[in-house]
């Protein structure tokens, strides 16, 4: 096998490009270098893909074998009141974070742009990145806190009532958007900033030339532009938002009554507080179902892969 | 002093132009957001210091209320219930060592595992030629698209058969295989890279194993490092998988931990500076990574955005 691709390789270099015909594979040595990966995408990815939406058509409560019951678990999610539930607190929860995430990381990009290039900077806005989601909770947790929360501390200094961040129902889910939006906001505006850098100087000198505003160049220059970052910006806060579980299990728990309890919360309560597998796993097939619809809707509408610039 | 005026800002802001009230006014909204980004972490070190009976009558006060250091000795399970209990925490056992060690493990296992198969499929994908090739590839991208709730189901069954749950094989096994952004990552690397020395050594009869440890890994060691600095610090953060099968207190990761410690505290006045003592334990790894290493995690975000 070795003679044989050293063999192509010389003959290759003499004839000076790096082209090979067919039956001259690699194929073994690739098989031996992918296989460690191919194991773990096999049994870790590719078979509980397929599991996980053959248990949403059973009955399945870990102990025991799992029952066929076709698709009464969907049939009977249609009627879950806390499905619809669930549905609608994601979905707040998605709005305000498209909604706030992208405003303050545009402003912010925008902002770094123009006046704060430094490595220094952008850093610093990382850092609530980096950190664990349940430290952020945490850290907001004690921030927003009723009682001795520094926030509350000054709303009420301020002569206004306090607000009871993760106790009220109205401000459950704005308060967990508001923590991921200031995790995420830092990184989302890096992505726009790295989008701007990349339009060129020169498409700004022409348009300063012909006396546009900066209004007028921001409409008409950047944000065209800025179109493919900002169609990829808008899928990977969409499909993260849509995951949200880890602030919600370590503060609110779904509560108070049904806020919080967002759709993956739910999904690991059905499955592992009420060991109802069968249940959970339909209901993480129509999670699934709608994150693919959200990268298909993008792909196709917004045209996120494409670049005016070429 | 003057400049142009309105037109300053629409140019790409290469060069130093005199302070006006526009850019000073833009100056103090990064500010603004600078601190909202790192004052918070002042806020937790400072409670994290404070004695919990003195926070509410110290509501604003920038220092630590009632300098102490119990809190920390609380989290690593240094001081008795009774003290413990005195000074408002909840008197439960807990030692965040274990937690530490736990995390490292799991976090540096995952991390090595991973990016190393991931290199070596890499290196299948985009140095070497075989029928399927760009199907398999595609497949293997797909599955970023799969929620990991979805595979946490069943991948938690399949644990849990294996009789692997509460086990440190069973928190790692899911993810040292190989993660497809790394794949993703590492392949555009080695797709840029130059051929020539590859078939150099070729010719030289070198096999493909040797080039690969020898030629392509050193070649890459600086995709390599940001690569596992950003899947340690993902996999330092990881929540989910670790509180489905590592609950017990054996394999209890930080972030767990964390979780438990919170739920710990009594209703009525939780344990506010042991909280924040166990948080600054948890991110104080990441915080030193990101001290030394800053600068690459930046720089990476413009081409890693798609995760």
């Amino acid at each position: 096998m070795t003679t044989l691709t050293r063999n192509a390789t010389a003959a290759e270099r003499t004839l000076g490009r790096p082209v090979r015909r067919r039956g001259q594979s690699d194929m073994k040595v690739a098989l031996f270098f992918i296989a460690p990966a191919m194991i773990g995408f096999i049994v870790f990815y590719l078979v509980p893909t397929l599991r996980g939406i053959y248990l949403s058509f059973t009955e399945y409560s870990i102990l025991g074998d799992p029952t066929w019951i076709g698709t009464a678990n969907y049939e009977a999610i249609g009627k879950d009141p806390l499905f619809w539930n669930a549905l609608a607190v994601t979905t707040q929860y998605v709005l305000i974070n498209i909604v706030l995430q992208t405003a303050l990381a545009l402003g912010l990009a925008l902002l770094m742009h123009r006046v704060a290039k430094s490595t220094l900077i952008r850093g610093t806005l990382l850092l609530p990145y980096l950190m664990a989601n349940v430290i952020a909770a945490l850290l907001w947790f004690w921030l927003l806190d009723y009682q001795i929360g520094i926030v509350n501390y000054f709303i009420d200094a301020l002569g206004m009532p306090k607000v009871a961040f993760f106790g009220s129902e109205e401000w459950a889910i704005p308060t967990q958007a508001l923590i991921n939006t200031w995790r995420h906001m830092g990184y989302t505006a890096l992505l726009i900033f790295a989008g701007l850098q990349a339009i060129p100087g020169h498409v700004y000198e022409v348009a300063n030339l012909d006396g546009a505003s900066p209004w007028q160049t921001f409409r008409k220059i950047t944000m065209p532009l800025l179109r493919p970052v900002l169609a990829l910006v808008l899928i990977v806060t969409i499909i993260g938002s849509f995951q949200v579980f880890d602030t919600v299990a370590v503060t609110t728990q779904g509560g108070p009554v049904n806020a919080s309890r967002v759709l993956q919360f739910y999904i690991y309560q059905k499955a592992f507080t009420e060991s109802d597998f069968g249940y959970g796993s339909a209901l993480a097939v129509i999670l699934f179902v709608i994150l693919a619809l959200v990268a298909f809707i993008q792909m196709k509408f917004l045209k996120g892969n494409e670049s005016d610039l070429d | 002093m003057t400049t142009a005026r309105v037109s300053a800002p629409a140019l790409p802001a290469t060069r130093r132009r005199p302070l006006n009230s526009r850019r000073a006014g833009a100056w103090v909204l990064v500010a603004v957001a600078v601190a909202v980004s790192v004052l918070p972490f002042y806020w937790v070190l400072r409670t994290a210091l404070s004695t919990n009976g003195a926070l509410a009558s110290n509501a604003t006060n920038l220092l630590p209320a009632d300098f102490s250091l119990g809190a920390f000795q609380r989290v690593f399970g240094l001081q008795s219930p009774e003290e413990a209990v005195a000074q408002g925490g909840s008197g439960a056992q807990i030692d965040f060592w274990v937690y530490l060690r736990n995390s490292v493990l799991f976090a540096s296992i995952t991390t090595t595992g991973a990016v190393f198969f991931s290199a070596m499929a890499a290196y299948a994908f985009a140095r070497l030629r075989w029928r399927g090739r760009n199907a398999v590839f595609s497949l293997f991208l797909a599955t970023m698209m799969v929620p990991p709730i979805f595979t946490a189901l069943p991948n938690f069954l399949l644990i849990k058969n294996l009789g692997l749950l509460n086990t440190m094989a069973g928190l790692v096994l899911p993810y040292i295989f190989m993660t497809p952004f790394a794949i993703f990552f590492l392949r555009q690397f080695f797709l840029n890279m130059s051929r020539e020395v590859e078939e150099a050594a070729m010719l030289d009869g070198a096999k493909h194993l040797r080039i690969f440890f020898q030629i392509i890994l050193p070649n890459a060691a600086a995709p390599l490092a940001t690569l596992a600095l950003l899947t340690f610090i993902g996999q330092w953060n990881e929540y989910f998988w670790p509180l489905l099968v590592g609950q017990d207190e054996s394999v209890r990761v930080l972030t767990v931990g964390l979780g438990v410690f919170k739920s710990q505290s009594p209703q009525g006045a939780p344990d506010w500076s042991g909280l924040m003592a166990a948080t600054l334990v948890s991110a104080l790894p990441v915080l030193i990574l990101f001290a030394a290493f800053g600068k690459k995690i930046v720089n990476s975000i413009g081409f890693s955005g798609i995760k």
